[in-house]
C-alpha cells in the first residue's frame, strides 16, 4: 500500500499526453461535424479544402459559395459554440466549487438574467455600439444581478437553500426589468428580434464575434486551472479552504470575476442559455472525478463538444428552421440532470 | 512554537461570543481547553487559526503577529480540526488527506515524491492505510475524524488545534488517538469534553459564558469547588490501583436534592 501510491502519481502523469490528444481531436472532431453538418451538406473533402485554402494559403479548387458559407458562417458560428460552451460550463463548475451547492450556475443564481437586463438595456437605449457595448452592458447587468442574490442570500442567513431562492428571485427581478424595457422601448420588430436571441441565438454570428468568444474562454479556463488547487480545497467549504491556506477572499473574487466576465460576453454574443453550466461539470465528476486538475479541462472540453452538438441539432431539427439553441440545451439537459440527481442519490 | 492570544474578543449580533481571552502556551505543551457547550471553545480555536476577520485582539506566533503572515504561511504552521467537517464531493480517503498538502505546493507544482510519502505516513499514524482508496460518504463518523486529524498531520503544522477530536471514536480509537497526539513534538491545543482525557493535558483552560476563567495545571484548575460551579457537578477523585492516577467521577447535582 506505502510504496503503491507513487506509481499512481506516476501513471496519471504518463496517461497525460494520450489524454490531452483525445481531447484535442474531439474538439477537432466537433468542429468538423459543426461545418459538415447544415442545410446545405458540405462533402468532408470540400471543408478540407476550404479550410487548407483559408488557414494555409494552400491553392486547391475551392467553389467560392461553398467557401463562403463554410468561412464566413458555419466556421465562426461553430466556434462561438464551443468557446461559449466552454464559458457556460465553467461558470458552473466554479460556482459549485465556491458555493457547495449542487444547482449553482449562471442561469439558476440569475447572473445570466442579469446580463440580458444590461445587454438589453444597451440595445435599446443605444448606449455605446457594437458587441464590445453590448457585453460591457451585460457585464454591468451581470455584476449587478450577483451582487443582489449574494446579499440577498447573505441577509436570509446564508444556506444553501437560500442562496438558489435568492437566484430565483433574482432571476424574476431581472427578466422582468428587461421585459420592462422591451416593453417600454422597443418597436414590434425590435422586439421580436431581441425575445429571440433572448431565447439563445447563434444566427448571426460572425467572425467579430469569435475574437471575443474564444479569447473569454480561453481566459476563464487558465483562471480556473491556475487556480485548480484551490478549488480542490474548498471541498470542506470556505472555512477549511482558509485553513488550508488558501486566500479565499481573493480566489474567490478572481474565479467570480472570471465567471461574471464570461456570462456576459456569452450572453450578449448568444443570448442566455440555461442547462450547460449545470448539466456538463457533474456529469464530468462521473468520468474525470472531482479533483479540479482533471475536472477543469474535460468540463471544459465537454461543454464546447456539448454546445457544438446542441447547435447542430437545432439547425437540423426542422427542416427549413431554426430552434433556439436554448431549447435544445433544455430539452437534453433538464433529463440529463434529473438522471445525474437519481444517481447521485446513493452517493449522498 | 509558542502561541500567545492578547485580549481576544467577538462579538456577533451585538453577544459576546469571546471576551477578553488572554492565553500562553509554550512550545511543545499539549493544552485543553474545558467548558459547558457554548462556552467559546471552537471560537477560541477558530480564532487561534486567525479564521475570524472580525476578532478583536492579537493572536502571536512566536513573535510573529498571525494578521501579519500570509493564508499559505498561517497553514504551514497552524492546521485545525473543526467538528463536523463534511463534503458532497465523491473523494477518497487519500484525496481528502492530500488537501494537507495544498499549503506546501505552489498553483501549478505537481505532487512530489515527498508529498506522496508524507500522505502514507500520515493515513498509516491513523489507521487508515486500509481505508485509502475508500469514498468519503462509505466511511463512518469516526473514520472521517480519524482523516480530518491525518488531514491536519499532512500539513507538518507546528501547532495543532482540535476541536474535540475524540468525538464520535470508539474507546480504543479515543486512546489511540490521544497517545497519538501527545507524541506528536508540536504544540496541541484540543477542546475536549471528556474531563478524564483532560487531566492527561500539561495544561488546561476553562472557558465560561465566552471567558477564560481558570488556566494551569489539571490539578489546580480542576478543583471540585470549581466543577460544582462550572458544570454543576459533585466530582470525587480516586485512584487506580494499578498505576495510582487520578480519576475523576462525577455526579449530577440535581440528582442529590
Amino acid at each position: 500500500m506505502t510504496e503503491s501510491a507513487i506509481p499512481v502519481g506516476r501513471a496519471s502523469r504518463r496517461l497525460l499526453i494520450p489524454r490531452v490528444a483525445m481531447g484535442l481531436g474531439l474538439l477537432l472532431a466537433a468542429v468538423l461535424a459543426g461545418v459538415v453538418i447544415g442545410e446545405t451538406p458540405l462533402p468532408p473533402g470540400q471543408v478540407a479544402n476550404v479550410l487548407a485554402h483559408k488557414l494555409f494559403g494552400a491553392s486547391l479548387l475551392v467553389d467560392p459559395i461553398d467557401a463562403g458559407i463554410i468561412w464566413n458562417y458555419r466556421l465562426p458560428r461553430t466556434l462561438v459554440a464551443a468557446g461559449c460552451g466552454t464559458a457556460l460550463a465553467l461558470s458552473g463548475l466554479v460556482l459549485q466549487t465556491l458555493v457547495r451547492n449542487a444547482l449553482a450556475d449562471p442561469y439558476l443564481l440569475g447572473v445570466s438574467a442579469g446580463a440580458s437586463t444590461g445587454a438589453v438595456a444597451v440595445t435599446i437605449m443605444g448606449l455605446g455600439a457594437g458587441a464590445i457595448g453590448i457585453s460591457a452592458g451585460a457585464f454591468m447587468g451581470a455584476a449587478m444581478a450577483f451582487g443582489l442574490v449574494a446579499t440577498l442570500a447573505r441577509a436570509a442567513g446564508g444556506g444553501s437553500a437560500q442562496l438558489v431562492l435568492a437566484g430565483i428571485a433574482g432571476s424574476q427581478l431581472f427578466n422582468a426589468l428587461t421585459s420592462f424595457f422591451i416593453a417600454k422601448s422597443a418597436n414590434a420588430e425590435q422586439a421580436r428580434g431581441i425575445m429571440f436571441w433572448l431565447l439563445g441565438n447563434l444566427s448571426g454570428v460572425r467572425w467579430p464575434d469569435v475574437t471575443l468568444a474564444l479569447p473569454a474562454a480561453c481566459m476563464g479556463l487558465v483562471a480556473c486551472l491556475w487556480h485548480a488547487r484551490s478549488m480542490d480545497a474548498f471541498s470542506f467549504g470556505a472555512a477549511s479552504a482558509a485553513s488550508l491556506g488558501v486566500s479565499v477572499r481573493r480566489v474567490t473574487l478572481v474565479l467570480l470575476g472570471a465567471v461574471t466576465l464570461m456570462t456576459a460576453i456569452m450572453v450578449s454574443l448568444v443570448g442566455a442559455i440555461g442547462f450547460v453550466g449545470l448539466v456538463v461539470p457533474h456529469a464530468m465528476r462521473f468520468i474525470a472525478g472531482t479533483r479540479h486538475r482533471a475536472l477543469i479541462p474535460a468540463t471544459a472540453l465537454a461543454g464546447a463538444v456539448f454546445m457544438i452538438a446542441a447547435d447542430i441539432t437545432s439547425r437540423m431539427m426542422i427542416p427549413g428552421q431554426v430552434v433556439p439553441i436554448g431549447v435544445v440545451t433544455a430539452l437534453v439537459g433538464a433529463p440529463g440532470f434529473a438522471l445525474i440527481m437519481i444517481r447521485n442519490r446513493g452517493r449522498r | 512554537m509558542k502561541l500567545r492570544a492578547e485580549n481576544l474578543s467577538l462579538t456577533a449580533q451585538g453577544r459576546a461570543i469571546l471576551d477578553g481571552v488572554s492565553l500562553d502556551i509554550p512550545t511543545g505543551v499539549s493544552f485543553g481547553l474545558i467548558g459547558p457547550n457554548g462556552s467559546g471553545k471552537s471560537t477560541l480555536l477558530r480564532l487561534l487559526a486567525g479564521l475570524e476577520p472580525r476578532a478583536q485582539g492579537h493572536v502571536m506566533l512566536d513573535d510573529t503577529r498571525l494578521r501579519d503572515l500570509p493564508r499559505r504561511e498561517i497553514a504551514r504552521r497552524i492546521a485545525l480540526v473543526e467538528q463536523q467537517a463534511d463534503t458532497g464531493d465523491a473523494l477518497s480517503a487519500r484525496e481528502v488527506v492530500e488537501l494537507g498538502r495544498t499549503p506546501w505546493l505552489a498553483a501549478l507544482q505537481p505532487f512530489g515524491p515527498e508529498d506522496h510519502h508524507i500522505v502514507d505516513q500520515t493515513l498509516a499514524a491513523v489507521g487508515m492505510t486500509e481505508l485509502a482508496a475508500r469514498h468519503w460518504s462509505t466511511l463512518s463518523g469516526g473514520e472521517r475524524q480519524r482523516l480530518q486529524i491525518a488531514r491536519a498531520l499532512a500539513q507538518r503544522p507546528q501547532v495543532l488545534l482540535l476541536d474535540e477530536p475524540t468525538n464520535h471514536l470508539d474507546i480504543h480509537h479515543q486512546l489511540a488517538l490521544l497517545r497519538l497526539v501527545s507524541r506528536l513534538q508540536v504544540t496541541v491545543v484540543m477542546a475536549l469534553h471528556d474531563l478524564n482525557q483532560a487531566l492527561e493535558c500539561d495544561l488546561l483552560g476553562v472557558m465560561s459564558g465566552g471567558r477564560l476563567i481558570a488556566c494551569g495545571p489539571p490539578a489546580t484548575v480542576l478543583t471540585p469547588e470549581r466543577l460544582r460551579q462550572i458544570f454543576r457537578i459533585r466530582s470525587t477523585s480516586l485512584r487506580d490501583p494499578s498505576d495510582d492516577a487520578q480519576i475523576l467521577r462525577f455526579h449530577c447535582l440535581e440528582d442529590e436534592r
